[in-house]
């Protein structure tokens, strides 16, 4: 047996003979909410976050390594593709930084009744979309500016 | 039974009600390490957004010089371990949750190794970028 928790599925019906007993109905038999949205993608944006982190890992190695590596790393970064990848990490991050605080909250016993809940999913979507945009502009747009700076200094001297 | 004579509510030795743990005798410790590196990550994720206005479309020389300044490279060594040691946590709940059978145990294995090279690999980058500010200095 592959998985133990096969033997729980194994009933006996009323003339003594072994059945398969059905299963607990899945995800899509549900009506839909935003907390099982909210909640899945808590867990999806960890893992973002994780690949994002492993870039971010990548960047530092390559400015440890020496400037032809960080050069590479640059035309990443620099480029609309990179980018797009950098505000998917971000905006990840701050969905998940925002879960995990209502998870803490959660924890300590506030905010858990259904009523509540259903009250702060709006707001979890609201805050990670402004803090999201705001980050996102105000990174590539500083980062714009520091780079055609930089050009410019470069070709001057 | 009468309310008011003291009586053990529950069938639990209070040696193990004073321990805290559970009927398998751990398993608090992965919980509770979720949620302090989650909140030590609070502060840490804030600077490091902070840092990158700062560094944002910066050279390489500036990175390195950034990177060899001793409270950067302690914030960033404390990011690091942080990040990698929360993502391992994570990542073992969703392992344990969907991936059954044979698979589980190497997956699991994977999760922890890929996991902990990758935060090996930026404090080691860290100690470089340290090193390399030290010598020009």
């Amino acid at each position: 047996m592959q998985d133990i928790r096969k033997a729980l599925y194994v009933g006996t019906r009323s003339d003594g003979r072994l059945i398969q007993r059905p299963m607990s109905p899945h995800l899509q038999i549900y009506r839909y909410r935003l907390s099982m949205v909210l909640s899945i993608s808590n867990r999806l944006t960890g893992v973002v976050a994780t690949g994002g982190a492993a870039l971010g890992v990548f960047w530092l190695a390559a400015a440890a390594k020496g400037p032809k590596a960080f050069a590479t790393a640059r035309k990443v970064t620099g480029n609309p593709a990179g980018q797009l990848l950098l505000v998917g990490w971000l905006a990840s991050v701050v969905y998940h930084t925002v879960g995990g605080i209502r998870h803490l909250i959660w924890d300590s016993g506030k905010r858990y009744d259904k009523e509540e809940l259903n009250k702060d999913g709006p707001v979890a979507v609201g805050v990670t979309a402004g803090v999201s945009a705001v980050l996102a502009v105000g990174l590539l747009g500083v980062a714009a500016k520091r780079a055609r700076a930089l050009a410019k200094a470069g070709k001057a001297s | 039974m009468n309310a008011s004579v003291p009586h053990i509510e529950v069938m639990r030795s209070q040696l193990g009600r004073a321990r805290g743990l559970g009927a398998g005798g751990s398993g608090t410790e992965h919980w509770w390490a979720e949620r302090v590196t989650a909140a030590s990550l609070l502060p840490l994720s804030t600077w490091f957004v902070v840092q990158m206005f700062r560094l944002g479309g910066a050279d390489h020389a500036d990175v390195v010089k950034w990177g060899g300044k001793p409270v950067n490279a302690t914030m960033l060594t404390a990011l690091i371990i942080a990040t990698f040691y929360h993502a391992q946590l994570g990542l073992q709940v969703i392992v344990d949750d969907y991936v059954h059978g044979k698979a589980h145990l190497p997956t699991r294995i994977l999760v922890k190794f890929v996991t902990s090279l990758l935060g090996l690999l930026g404090v080691f980058a860290v100690v470089k970028l340290v090193v390399a500010g030290s010598r020009r200095s």
